[in-house]
């Protein structure tokens, strides 16, 4: 089979990887390239878990083929957090305990980081409308939209 | 005399009776002087020597884990329940 | 935000009732966590499941040399490579599983039972070639007639599933076949007359619909049966110990040959209590020449071929005399089984009116096969059937009565000494305190919006109502084992064997923490695999916080007599005369911290560690009464939610936020099948909606806040009054919705979900 070489930049740092032309970008960021971070939930862009920011745009990881990533920028979960520590979102999941097996939560702290880099001061309204692609079957979502306002807030304020 | 309540399905053995007083300490006592009685209870309650799986004993307001060898008092109240699941 | 009502009078602990941070939540939230699909090892191999595209067939033939002959495939298994075993029944969850329906379920033998029915499995290099193996797999079926609908089953001339299952009635079998597995009957009194005295008797037939746990992690399970018959497996498991047992039996080895390791857990909610591939994946592995196999299902066959939990069909006739008490209720029930039986219709009968004092009872509960996935638990498996049906029925008797609906179900509720619907009398309960809470919470004090007019300013297009429910789950204690080590810098390892599912890491910690005298962060919690900690009963029937959290506490005392014999040695006193208050060990006058007396264990005797096993049947069941507004949009069926509040009697919350996250994800999970969700099957047996986009669960823009009134009836049965909190907030959602519904519209709504198109029948716009 012929594989396809391909650079990217991930996290921050330049990466080339090889990849079939049938691979989506999520199988390729956990089997090829050890970031099990991003999680598989449906394969097939419904629940949002496998989120993660391609040049500034929140995408499904599982919808996008690998070698659509030439060229471009990557954020994953394993990116999120800052030499000095957590992101404040991840901070802010924490202390509103706004998870509870986890398995959504990097897709949801991806999808958050992007909300936040749009829009720095949304409502509840526009926080529960930009997270409707990201299932959580655990929590009710409660305390991760208390969690993303909050983390909101936090930003604005540093 | 413990009070056993006889399950609904069982009581076309004890002639209607849902609740007998039945003498022993334990609950596979209390089975054995039903089975005195009511010949062929024991088998509906009770495979190889345990009670059947998808049975549960309650004595006074809690299941036994004990099963046929739940202590019971003068005053216990006993049912036989399903064994239920949680998620 | 929560509010908390406490009726009895707490002691003042440091840690319970504290919200510090899980001590797995930075793994978490940076994508660390190794969940089960994120297991590798070397020389790993990927294993594929074929299905069967039939609801109902015999297997003639299976032809699987064209896959095996395909360049990277290195095995392939049907059901004829595993040992059939004996109809033996093991412990699972709280209840029961026939290990040989459940080898059967997990791959076909000479028969499927329903669409996506596991026929063969193959192991290749890459996913993609084991993906292409399954096409050159050839299954020649004998198509049989199939049945879908539990009545039908019933009949007798129904086909049938099982030539072998004959129905049980409490220990006596038919005499013929039948898909009827099990009849289970509580009769208590007269109902009959007492129906013919009451005042008001209503009676209503309800239908539900089977739906999914919708866990968003897919089943998934990595295997190495490696040269020396030892079989390692890491799965996303609630049960690692039932599952280590179940493949015991299903791959023929001895239990000692077998060792689970719990991978972080994604959710299960009853749906990971069994296993599904993980004997696949064994066998694979020890035909590709002990090569470690990795499986794992996509959304459509966790949706098809899992536990997805029972569609039922429930008859509810309760009746009250004029002054609104009740006086007789009777139900008829038959939940689907699926393929296999084994349906939580016991459990159902047991909650249908578990929350009221009522003298004549009659239930009786039918355990119907169908050509379905085998039914499994979810979240008090069986209870949001039983509840909706009943808590539909004491509404509809309250405005018949002109009580109102919380006043109705305070008057009959049932206290400490009543007796329970199925037979005992209940201990110490909160049913009447929690719906108290409900009726003096300011949501069921305020003015409802009134209705929205159409754009012609005429009809109310937008209608508003307001609905209550209550329910009632058993829960459950269950064996937990652990073991604790104090490290030389007063901090505790703690070992234990309870798969993590919604932060009960936390929730045991502090328990030990507390009972020790330590801080929750100095307790370091490991879930580890079945060889490095005693027996575990599974992660489920709301037992962990309860039961593990129990051993936790016992640790923590264990601990402390220990170091209560260091204090004492260095001060050449007694054990009993030393002290110990908040981790400060004292005797006359003389005082030093745990975190001194940790840093001189070898000075004083070595190391100090405890090892704990223990199950309580004190569990004591659990209460909750919920209030919903909601607006039906009547052109289009739709329901919005606007506001919900969930009251429960908690016993004492360890980690309130946790707490508060249980009732809150159970009420979205209740909401969702009041509303929306339901497996679609066409008249041939195929699943229809087997994607999240089709099988629609709750999203963040479909649900409001969901304040939360934590009730803390401490549970005298625990050290610390804790109850379990899990399962009972999923028991009310869909009564409380349908009555809200009714107070909108003005129909009462008899089936689940209540989806646009049933509220647009029920308005006669269909």
């Amino acid at each position: 089979m012929n594989k396809i070489p391909v650079q990217a930049c991930i996290n921050g740092e330049a990466v080339v990887f090889l990849c079939e032309p049938n691979q989506t970008l999520l199988e390729v960021l956990r089997e090829e390239l050890g970031l099990t971070g991003t999680k598989e939930g449906c394969s097939n862009g419904n629940c949002g878990a496998c989120n993660v920011i391609l040049d500034g745009a929140l995408v499904n990881s599982c919808l996008v083929l690998a070698v659509e990533a030439e060229g471009k920028s990557i954020t994953t979960i394993e990116g999120i957090a800052g030499p000095n520590g957590l992101h404040p979102i991840q901070q802010k999941f924490l202390e509103h305990a706004a998870l509870q097996c986890g398995i959504c939560t990097p897709g949801f702290i991806v999808a958050a980081k992007a909300l936040l880099d749009h829009n720095p001061q949304p409502t509840e309204e526009e926080a529960r409308r930009w997270l409707a692609g990201n299932l959580c079957r655990c929590t009710g979502y409660d305390k991760i939209i208390r969690a993303v306002l909050d983390a909101a807030e936090t930003l604005r304020n540093t | 005399m413990a009070r056993v309540w006889i399950p609904a399905l069982l009581r076309g053995m004890t002639g209607g009776q849902s609740e007998i007083e039945v003498a022993g300490e334990t609950v596979g006592a209390l089975i054995d002087q039903l089975e005195a009685r009511y010949p062929g209870i024991r088998e509906r309650l009770v495979e190889a020597g345990r009670l059947r799986p998808n049975i549960a004993v309650v004595v006074d307001g809690t299941r036994s884990r004990q099963g046929l060898r739940q202590p019971v008092s003068e005053q216990s109240e006993v049912h036989f329940v399903p064994a239920i699941s949680g998620g | 935000m929560s509010s908390a009502t406490p009726t009895i009078e707490k002691p003042p602990y440091r840690v319970v009732g504290t919200r510090p941070i899980r001590p797995d939540g930075v793994d978490k939230v940076t994508g660390r966590a190794i969940f089960g699909a994120d297991v590798r090892l070397s020389g790993l191999l990927h294993g594929r499941v074929l299905r069967s595209p039939h609801a109902h067939a015999r297997i003639k033939s299976i032809d699987t040399r064209a896959a095996e002959a395909l360049p990277g495939v290195k095995a392939v298994v049907t059901g004829h490579d595993f040992p059939d075993p004996q109809n033996k029944v093991a412990a699972s969850g709280e209840g029961t599983v026939n290990l040989r329906s459940l080898a059967h379920n997990c791959i076909a033998r000479d028969k499927v039972l329903y669409f996506g029915h596991a026929v063969a499995a193959v192991a290749a290099t890459t996913p993609n070639i084991a993906e292409e193996a399954l096409k050159l797999i050839t299954v020649e079926y004998e198509l049989l007639p199939h049945v879908l609908d539990v009545r039908e089953a019933m009949r007798p001339d129904a086909p049938l599933l099982h030539d072998d299952l004959r129905t049980n009635e409490m220990g006596q079998r038919a005499e013929t076949p039948s898909n009827i597995a099990n009849h289970t009957r509580h009769e208590r009194g007269d109902v009959n007359q007492a129906f013919a005295e009451a005042a008001v008797v209503v009676e209503r037939e309800f239908r539900t619909s089977m739906v999914h746990q919708g866990y968003i992690e897919p089943q998934n399970g990595t295997a190495l049966w490696n040269a020396d018959g030892q079989i390692s497996v890491w799965c996303s498991t609630q049960a690692p110990f039932d599952e280590r047992n179940q493949l015991a039996e299903i791959l023929g080895m001895p239990v000692s040959k077998i060792k689970v390791t719990p991978t972080e857990i994604g959710g299960g909610f009853g749906g990971k209590l069994s296993v599904f591939l993980e004997p696949l994946a064994a066998m694979l592995s020890k035909k590709a020449g002990h090569r470690p196999v990795k499986m794992a299902m996509n959304r459509a066959e966790v949706l098809a071929a899992t536990a997805p939990t029972s569609g039922s069909y429930i008859r509810v006739k309760i009746g009250a005399d004029k002054n609104g008490c009740i006086v007789a209720a009777q139900a008829w029930m038959v939940y689907e089984a699926g393929a296999f039986p084994g349906s939580p219709v016991d459990a159902g009968a047991g909650v249908i009116f578990a929350p009221y004092r009522i003298p004549n009872v009659l239930i009786d509960a039918y355990d119907v096969v169908v050509n379905k996935p085998r039914a499994g638990a979810y979240r008090a498996p069986g209870a949001t059937n039983a509840a909706f049906a009943s808590e539909s029925v004491i509404d509809e008797l309250a405005e018949k009565l002109g009580i109102d609906p919380l006043e109705f179900r305070i008057l009959n509720g049932a206290k400490e000494g009543d007796r329970r619907a199925d037979g005992p009398v209940y201990k110490r309960i909160g049913f009447i305190e929690t719906a108290q809470a409900a009726k003096a919470h300011p949501h069921y004090s305020a003015p409802l919006a009134p209705s929205r007019l159409d754009p012609e300013g005429k009809n109310p297009a937008i209608k508003r109502g307001r609905g209550v429910a209550a329910g009632f789950w058993f829960n459950w204690g269950g064996k937990s084992s652990a073991w604790a080590s104090l490290n030389p810098d007063g901090t505790v390892s703690l070992i234990e064997g309870s798969p993590d599912i919604g932060g009960s890491r936390a929730s045991i910690a502090m328990q030990l923490a507390e009972s020790l005298g330590v801080r929750a962060e100095d307790v370091k919690p490991a879930v580890v695999d079945t060889d490095s900690v005693g027996y575990n009963d599974a992660t489920g029937g709301s037992r962990v916080t309860f039961g593990t959290g129990w051993v936790a506490w016992r640790l923590g005392e264990k601990l402390k007599q220990q170091l209560k014999a260091r204090a004492a040695l260095l001060w050449e006193v007694t054990p009993d005369q030393v002290k110990a208050e908040a981790g400060v060990f004292s005797c006359n006058g003389r005082s030093i911290t745990l975190k001194e007396l940790a840093g001189k264990l070898d000075e004083t005797g070595g190391p100090i560690v405890a090892s704990d096993t223990f199950e309580s049947d004190e569990y004591g069941p659990g209460f909750g009464v919920h209030i919903v507004d909601l607006e039906v949009d009547t052109e289009t069926g739709k329901v919005q939610i606007l506001r919900y509040t969930a009251a429960q009697d908690v016993g004492t919350a360890i980690h309130p936020a946790y707490v508060e996250g249980q009732l809150q994800g159970g009420v979205a999970q209740g909401i969702g099948w009041a509303l929306n969700e339901e497996f679609v099957y066409d008249a041939q047996g195929h699943l229809l909606n087997a994607s999240f986009l089709d099988y629609r669960i709750p999203t963040a823009l479909d649900l409001p806040m969901i304040d939360t009134v934590l009730v803390e009836v401490p549970n005298p049965g625990h050290p610390y009054g804790v109850r379990g909190v899990g399962e009972t907030p999923i028991v009310p959602p869909a009564g409380a919705v349908a009555n809200a519904i009714y107070h909108a519209i003005g129909a009462r709504m008899t089936a689940l979900p209540m989806s646009p198109a049933r509220i647009l029948e029920a308005q006669g716009k269909a």
